[in-house]
């Protein structure tokens, strides 16, 4: 499988610092129309800087799940561009965009297919053919950095939602995303298990963007939202302006808090 | 013709799935093998509604269903194709022969009715094929390795799982033989070598989904659990496997050019002239004849008839043994 | 994932979609019988056949594109017929040489092969109409009224109303795995086949557990319902004089070809 394309940019500069000017994720003008005629994008246009935290609002079928999965190539085919740290997403470069953006899906019944807490975390660094030693360190490092690491040899599937949700964003930090990309992160968890990852989510110094109906979330861990609504985004701005807007929320199918 | 039509049929070429469209098996195959997949469908939904309570009705749909979703998850294996499972055995050691053979041919109804995925007229072959022969090979596993060790019986299912897919191959190549779309002497060996490497795949993902559930819920696949399902089944379980030893048996043995014979004495001319109207083409007939293949014809028509008085036998005993 | 798995009826309102399902059923199957009889070179009545589906394809309101690329999927089997046309003695067409080997085309091959071709694509245009012009729970009450087991057809409901659910449920497993399936910057990746192997079987196991649970809170959805192993509905399912008459006609039609094979030309 030839590679095409190397990261352009990175996150880190050349001393290992944050470098905070750097775009990650660059979105132009994206149209996407599903197969069966529904329109689900009308030009979408994002810009991502390393180290920002995004939130990702909007009504149901705004086109937000649709949107992260264009993110790493999983939908394709509709007009526009996009960029991920300086590499376009094109089928060439998808298996090395596929290790740069960190997809945690909504369901982590659907991430977790693997016995093993272990395996599951292990699946990234194993099919990226890292040597075995490597690929202990990363669960290992993963583990800890979500709190799961007395976990490792746990079954999936009897883990409760919250544990579930963790491990499912294990699985991606195994593989040392710069950008990771959440869907509903704290959909179906309790109030501590939700709280537990709100705190999670703040710790880790990562660039993220996730898509929510938890306004509560949004205000206490995202400076930056978006706004989107049938298939393009009506605002985008810091949260805290956002949020004092009641029209621009009411119109779009949000409630103030 | 396109690159997704080439796709396309590279992809049916390298799965397991032999789904045999209509017009391409003569009536008198395509009746015969209706007869006989309804006949096993008629046991198994008796045996199936007394073993099992009403509970099981949802359960086998959603299972038919998955058996169907399934199918989709694949694996890449080398130069663009991919493993697929087919998933008669796994369905007969999660749920027992009968209900599996049930699901198993559901999920061939709905393939072939709504999805144009293999004939109607021809759709009793399919559900022998890749149902009722998968699902019997499945359920001799609980009588081989039931009682043994974890991974003695992952191997057994493995391997029955891999035999299933040949088995199925093997019957397609047969049936595509006997209605003269395919000479026996390049359909046989061709199906037999390409599906003896696809199913690999069957049984690979076959191991993995049972070992999955061994670690995860021990509960269901422990030898009590399935109980239920065992029994007199064995009877029909062991016998298709005979059918199959006996299809397979006079190929083995003959010499060499056992198979090259097999296309001369067939007579092409005859197929080729013989109108496929008649309802016992002229070739079906002296099955006496000491070729190959009305050894292997009689082989099957034996087993049947053995297969036939073992049921009606077992079921004499079993009603004898309910009333003492 | 999931192309090629939508639905293939089409919501028209038409003659042939308001017939009733056991008409249609038993006329798909006896004229998919019918062609499978009909004799090898029979090309007229092959076109006969054709322009009976066409005929139907219309009434219904279908589109003869439709009902032609659907038809496409009978092809890769025709692979397994080809050898007809280098092994069946006749007069030679073509010779290919292939080293040492020599590949002659005959033209009684050529003839049986292309029959076969057509037999399978009049049959599986046949079977296409039923389903684009038939709901699935009236094709499982034809099944019903036709004598099919109910156990089968009961089955075969819960099925159909969870076959979506599960392949939503799978495309999302894969989808999972495919978002995580990255290669290093070295140009490594895929890992080992076994490896790849139990993967994919795990997301077997996984999607088995979750469809038995699924089951079960089906079965316990259904006692609270009431439900006592039938599945029933409000389509009465009459045959009307037009539902008689149309199947008559169905069956006059394949008389005819069966007539036209043999005795014309």
């Amino acid at each position: 499988m030839p590679i095409v394309h190397e990261p352009v940019t990175s996150c880190e500069d050349s001393f290992g610092h944050p470098a905070p000017d750097v775009l990650a994720l660059e979105v132009q003008g994206l149209h996407f129309t599903y197969p069966d005629g529904h329109v689900a994008l009308r030009g979408i246009s994002l810009q991502v800087r390393c180290g920002e935290k995004v939130a990702l609002v909007g009504p149901n079928g705004a086109g937000k799940s649709t949107l992260l999965l264009h993110l790493n190539g999983l939908l394709n085919g509709g007009q526009g561009n996009i960029r991920v740290m300086g590499m376009p997403v094109i089928a060439p470069n998808l298996p090395l965009i596929r290790a740069r953006v960190g997809l945690v899906f909504q369901n982590p019944d659907d991430q977790l297919f693997s016995p093993t807490v272990y395996e599951d975390v292990a699946f990234g660094p194993l099919h990226m053919g890292l040597p075995e030693e490597e690929v202990r360190r990363r669960v290992a490092y993963a583990l800890t950095q979500v709190g799961m690491a007395q976990y490792a040899d746990r079954l999936s599937y009897h883990l409760s939602m919250g544990e579930k949700k963790r491990v499912a964003i294990a699985t991606v930090l195994s593989m040392h995303p710069d950008i990771l990309v959440l869907d509903e992160p704290s959909a179906g968890l309790d109030p501590r298990a939700r709280r537990g990852l709100i705190n999670l989510l703040r710790a880790l110094p990562i660039t993220m963007l996730a898509s929510t109906h938890d306004m509560l979330m949004v205000r206490d861990l995202f400076p930056r939202t978006v706004i989107m609504d049938e298939g393009r985004i009506v605002a985008d701005g810091p949260t805290e302006e956002l949020l004092e807007q009641r029209d621009l929320l009411e119109a779009h199918g949000l409630e103030k808090l | 013709m396109d690159t997704a039509m080439l796709s396309h049929i590279w992809k049916e070429v390298t799965t397991a799935r032999m789904h045999i469209p209509d017009g391409f098996l003569s009536l008198p195959v395509a009746l015969a093998f209706w007869v006989i997949s309804a006949g096993l469908l008629a046991i198994a939904a008796r045996r199936t509604q007394q073993q099992l309570g009403e509970r099981q009705i949802p359960l086998m749909g959603v299972m038919a269903a998955f058996i169907f979703a399934a199918q989709m998850i694949n694996f890449p294996v080398a130069g663009g194709t991919s493993g697929h499972l087919l998933g008669g055995v796994l369905a007969a050691i999660m749920l027992g022969p009968w209900a599996g053979m049930l699901v198993m041919a559901c999920v061939i109804i709905v393939q072939g009715l709504l999805f144009q995925d293999g004939g109607l007229l021809v759709m009793g072959a399919n559900i022998f094929n890749m149902g009722l022969l998968t699902a019997a090979l499945g359920s001799l596993y609980h009588g081989l390795a039931g009682r043994q060790s974890k991974g003695v019986r992952l191997v057994v299912a493995g391997v029955l799982a891999w035999l299933s897919v040949i088995a199925g191959a093997l019957f397609t190549a047969l049936q595509l033989g006997f209605s003269g779309t395919s000479p026996f002497a390049i359909v046989v060996p061709a199906m037999l070598g390409v599906h003896v490497l696809i199913g690999i795949g069957e049984g690979l993902i076959t191991m993995a989904a049972l070992a999955f559930v061994m670690q995860v819920r021990p509960d269901l696949v422990s030898v009590e659990a399935v109980r239920a399902g065992g029994g007199r089944s064995w009877v029909v379980a062991g016998l298709l496997i005979a059918l199959v030893v006996a299809v397979l048996s006079p190929i083995a043995s003959a010499d060499p050019d056992g198979l090259e014979r097999v296309a001369i004495d067939m007579g092409f001319e005859e197929i080729a002239a013989a109108p496929p109207y008649e309802v016992l083409p002229d070739y079906v007939v002296p099955l006496l004849g000491e070729t190959p293949v009305s050894t292997i014809a009689a082989g099957v028509l034996g087993v049947l008839v053995v297969a036939a008085v073992a049921i009606i036998v077992g079921r004499l005993l079993r009603q004898r043994a309910a009333i003492t | 994932m999931l192309e090629g798995l939508l639905d293939r009826y089409l919501n028209r309102a038409s003659f042939v979609h308001d017939l009733d399902p056991r008409v249609k059923v038993v006329n798909a199957f006896l004229f998919i019988l019918s062609v499978v009889l009909l004799p090898d070179g029979a090309w007229i009545a092959y076109f006969l056949g054709w322009c009976a589906i066409l005929a139907v394809a219309l009434l219904a309101r279908v589109g003869a594109g439709f009902v032609l690329r659907g038809s496409l999927v009978a092809f890769p089997f025709a692979l397994v017929a080809i050898t007809l046309v280098f092994t069946l003695p006749g007069r030679p067409l073509l010779t290919l040489q292939l080293g040492t080997w020599e590949l002659s085309a005959s033209d009684a091959g050529l003839v049986r092969f292309t029959s076969i071709l057509a037999r399978s694509w009049l049959s599986v245009q046949a079977a296409i109409l039923l389903t684009a012009t038939t709901r699935s729970p009236d094709l499982l009450h034809a099944l019903r009224h036709l004598r099919v087991p109910g156990l089968l057809v009961t089955i075969l409901s819960f099925m159909i109303r969870y076959l979506y659910v599960l392949v939503d449920e799978t495309t999302r497993l894969l989808r999972a795995r495919q978002a995580r399936s990255a290669w290093s910057a070295q140009g490594k990746g895929g890992g080992s086949l076994f490896w790849r192997a139990r993967v994919a079987g795990n997301m077997t196991g996984q999607l088995f557990l979750r469809s038995l649970e699924r089951s079960d809170r089906i079965y316990n959805a259904m006692l609270a319902r009431g439900f006592r192993s039938q599945f029933v509905t409000i389509n009465p399912h009459m045959m009307r004089r037009r539902d008689w008459v149309a199947g008559g006609l169905g069956i006059c039609v394949l008389l005819l070809l069966q007539f036209v094979a043999h005795f014309v030309s």
